[in-house]
């Protein structure tokens, strides 16, 4: 048991760090956000060129990393606060296409020319040899640019790979400032060639798609809160009010302690989802993430919420990140079920802990 | 990366759990699963079958008599004897004194004390706190004037643990009233509590229970030889002692048996109270989780000896989780742990409340929380 990064690891979260910090630093994150897109294709090219968009697809298709690689760059997008698709297109999409055996389309990611979105709550019947697909979700990330759709319906038991303009979409920013579409199908005719699995095989890799993306938020979240942390205690340092600076103030020290106490809880949950996602036993899989979903989550409200608070009314504007880290942090609460939620899926699924 | 134990870890695992089951006493099993109280004579027989084994004193390197583990047998070993569960082995003289000896005291000391120490031989009480001088330890008074080969003290200590058992106290005293800051003028004494002068009384606390108590030095003399380290230098060891332990104050392992008879009542209970006790037990098990984990992050990053001021992090959260959990148990048990005995009676039917009151000290000993932040402040955000 350890906890260090390999070699290449330190060098992929050096390069990557960087990597954001010469090229996407806040303005430009600003600038792209506000942009047709929401988001940069310029740095899409440039993470392509660097290799971040090969991890985790799997060696057959010219990738390389698995789940700590792809942590070492979330905590680092995180930082960042990027705004480009990686999660839906590098994380949950070709997750999906990779695991069932789909893997053409991943050298396309790989090389920066296929955003992929993965939309959920649809139904679908049987059709002749194909499905005819109806239903709408509500605020798929990305899937205003996506060019291909992954489609769960019947709770996972199809799990559809669809042109998106067969898709009814209907694009608009969420309150994190990242893009989404609202999207609708009605009677879509689904051919048997575009079914990635059905059943019980559809409803694995549904779940297993969403502990990725819950992998990949707890890792953005470290790199966010690290961020916020450092914005915030800057600010205790250097912000005088009362004749003295704010860190004299044992109150507000107190709050920032806070912030340190949850970021690393939340770090340690990074970790044990890198872990997790090997876990054979699926219970025990569903359990894991229940646990890290709670803690994300509590961890989230209370660093964004404080690390406005501390900041001020400045961080409270548009043109200061800390309120765009609370934004993002209040979307990472609430995707995926909130504390609340997991809690109580986690309480459904028996808990770690045996009764006595 | 790699969060699953080895093959020796594992195998470690097993020998240590087959050595508990093969050896706890039944009595003292029940009685830790039920939050008892134990008697001296159960805390010093457990310690001794684990000294038989050399496993009574964890963290201590093997050229001091210990066994030598890394972080990661350490914390196999604990969450072991948490999940049998057993008692930990006396942590004033194998977490507190044991380590401070190890690092500071003298060959001689080593000799005398460490092996006895381990035994429970000696039992070790603290001596830090005073009437005057909690959270602001530095502060204390119980002076000690040098008189040929010996200090003589006088003062009062306070909230001595289990100083009724003790044989010995490590004790915080002023030899220097004059220092220019008040931290330069303290000294690191060992006290046979057995001198003339030495009077312990009794606190009885919320929970029933007596535990701590009140120490009077009235002209005691204490040989130059019980000093530790250097006069006027004792508040360094002081600073060394507190976060060796803090590293181990998580109790992990207990706030697991607080949720584990939670959701105990909680099967028993109707709906919606059932749902309702299992979903917050939930929520302090992910929270537990997560702790457990930087546990293991902090123990594998601790360099031998070193003290991390991120253990306070393991304080702060670990006692956060442990009162939440004692309450949850409180009101899980409903009405039926209302019943209430002092630990001098016969023993009560539940100590339920009694444990959920003792709790409420987790968060005042060892450097309360609001001291836990200061720490965190200060040394590890730079405010």
């Amino acid at each position: 048991m350890h906890f260090d990064l390999t070699e290449e690891q330190s060098l992929l979260r050096d390069s990557v760090t960087r990597l954001l910090k010469e090229r996407y630093p806040f303005e430009t994150r600003r600038k792209a956000a506000a942009s047709p897109d929401g988001w940069s294709r310029e740095i899409w090219k440039a993470f392509a060129e660097q290799g971040l968009l090969s991890i985790g697809l799997g060696e057959e298709t010219g990738g390389y990393g698995g789940p700590v690689e792809t942590m070492v760059v979330g905590e680092a997008m995180g930082g960042a606060l990027s705004a480009e698709p990686y999660l839906a297109t590098v994380v949950t999409g070709a997750t999906a296409l990779r695991l069932s055996g789909a893997s053409q389309a991943l050298t396309e990611v790989a090389a920066g020319e296929l955003i992929l979105a993965v939309a959920e709550g649809f139904s679908a019947e049987r059709n002749g040899d194909g499905w005819s697909l109806s239903g709408t979700a509500t605020s798929i990330p990305h899937a205003d640019c996506a060019d291909q759709i992954i489609v769960i319906a019947n709770d996972g038991a199809l799990v559809v790979y669809v042109e998106s303009g067969k898709l009814k979409r209907d694009a608009h920013r969420t309150f994190d400032g990242l893009r989404a579409a609202h999207v609708t199908a009605e009677h879509v005719a689904i051919a048997s060639s575009e079914v990635l699995a059905v059943d019980a095989a559809g409803i694995d890799l549904a779940e297993r798609v969403r502990q990725h993306s819950i992998a990949y938020i707890a890792a953005e979240s470290v790199g966010l809160m690290a961020m916020l942390l450092d914005v915030t205690v800057e600010h205790l340092k250097t912000r005088q009010q009362f004749g003295q600076p704010l860190s004299r103030f044992q109150a507000l020290q107190h709050r920032a302690v806070e912030m340190l106490v949850a970021l690393e809880q939340t770090r340690s949950m990074a970790i044990y989802a890198t872990a997790a996602l090997d876990e054979p036993d699926a219970a025990e899989r569903r359990k894991a993430f229940a646990a890290i979903k709670v803690v994300v989550s509590n961890a989230a409200r209370l660093v964004g919420q404080q690390a406005v608070q501390l900041l001020g009314g400045i961080g409270l504007t548009e043109e200061h990140r800390v309120g765009w880290g609370l934004r993002r942090l209040t979307m990472i609460d609430l995707a995926f079920g909130d504390a609340d939620e997991q809690a109580a899926r986690l309480a459904t699924l028996g808990g770690f802990v045996a009764p006595a | 990366m790699n969060l699953t134990f080895s093959s020796e870890d594992n195998a470690f695992r097993e020998e240590v759990r087959a050595f508990i089951r093969a050896k706890l006493p039944a009595e003292t099993r029940r009685k830790v699963e039920e939050g008892r109280a134990l008697t001296k004579d159960e805390i010093v027989g457990w310690q001794r079958i684990l000294n038989t084994r050399g496993w009574a004193a964890p963290s201590w390197p093997k050229d001091a008599g210990g066994p030598g583990w890394t972080p990661v047998q350490r914390h196999i070993f604990l969450d072991e004897l948490h999940q049998a569960p057993a008692p930990e082995p006396l942590s004033f003289n194998v977490a507190m004194i044991g380590p401070v000896l190890i690092a500071f005291g003298s060959d001689e000391q080593k000799a005398r004390f460490l092996p006895r120490a381990a035994n429970l031989d000696d039992w070790w009480a603290q001596g830090f706190s005073e009437p005057g001088a909690g959270s602001d330890l530095a502060s204390l008074k119980t002076s000690a004037i040098r008189d040929g080969d010996d200090y003589v003290l006088n003062g009062q200590k306070m909230w001595q643990g289990m100083a009724h058992r003790a044989d010995w106290m490590f004790t915080l005293v002023r030899t220097d009233p004059k220092a220019p800051k008040k931290q330069a003028g303290i000294t690191f004494l060992l006290i046979d509590l057995k001198s003339p002068g030495v009077t312990i009384r009794p606190i009885i606390t919320v929970d029933g229970r007596h535990e701590v108590n009140e120490v009077f030095l009235d002209n005691v003399r204490v040989p130059a030889s019980c000093r530790i380290g250097e006069e006027n230098n004792g508040w360094t060891y002081a600073k060394f002692l507190l976060s060796n332990e803090r590293t181990g104050i998580a109790r992990i392992g207990m706030t697991k048996r607080l949720i584990a008879r939670a959701k105990g009542f909680a099967m028993k209970s109707a709906e919606p109270n059932r749902t309702r006790i299992l979903e917050r037990a939930a929520m302090l098990e992910a929270e537990l989780k997560a702790v457990e984990i930087t546990q293991l992050r902090l123990l594998a990053s601790l360099k031998q000896g070193a003290p991390d001021p991120r253990s306070s992090i393991l304080k702060l959260k670990g006692v956060e989780l442990r009162q939440a959990a004692g309450e949850l148990l409180l009101k899980a048990a409903g009405p039926a742990a209302y019943e209430f005995a002092y630990e001098d009676e016969q023993e009560a039917p539940f100590d339920i409340a009694s444990n959920f009151f003792t709790l409420r000290g987790a968060s005042i000993y060892g450097g309360a929380n609001e001291v836990q932040k200061n720490i965190l402040a200060a040394s590890v955000l730079g405010l």
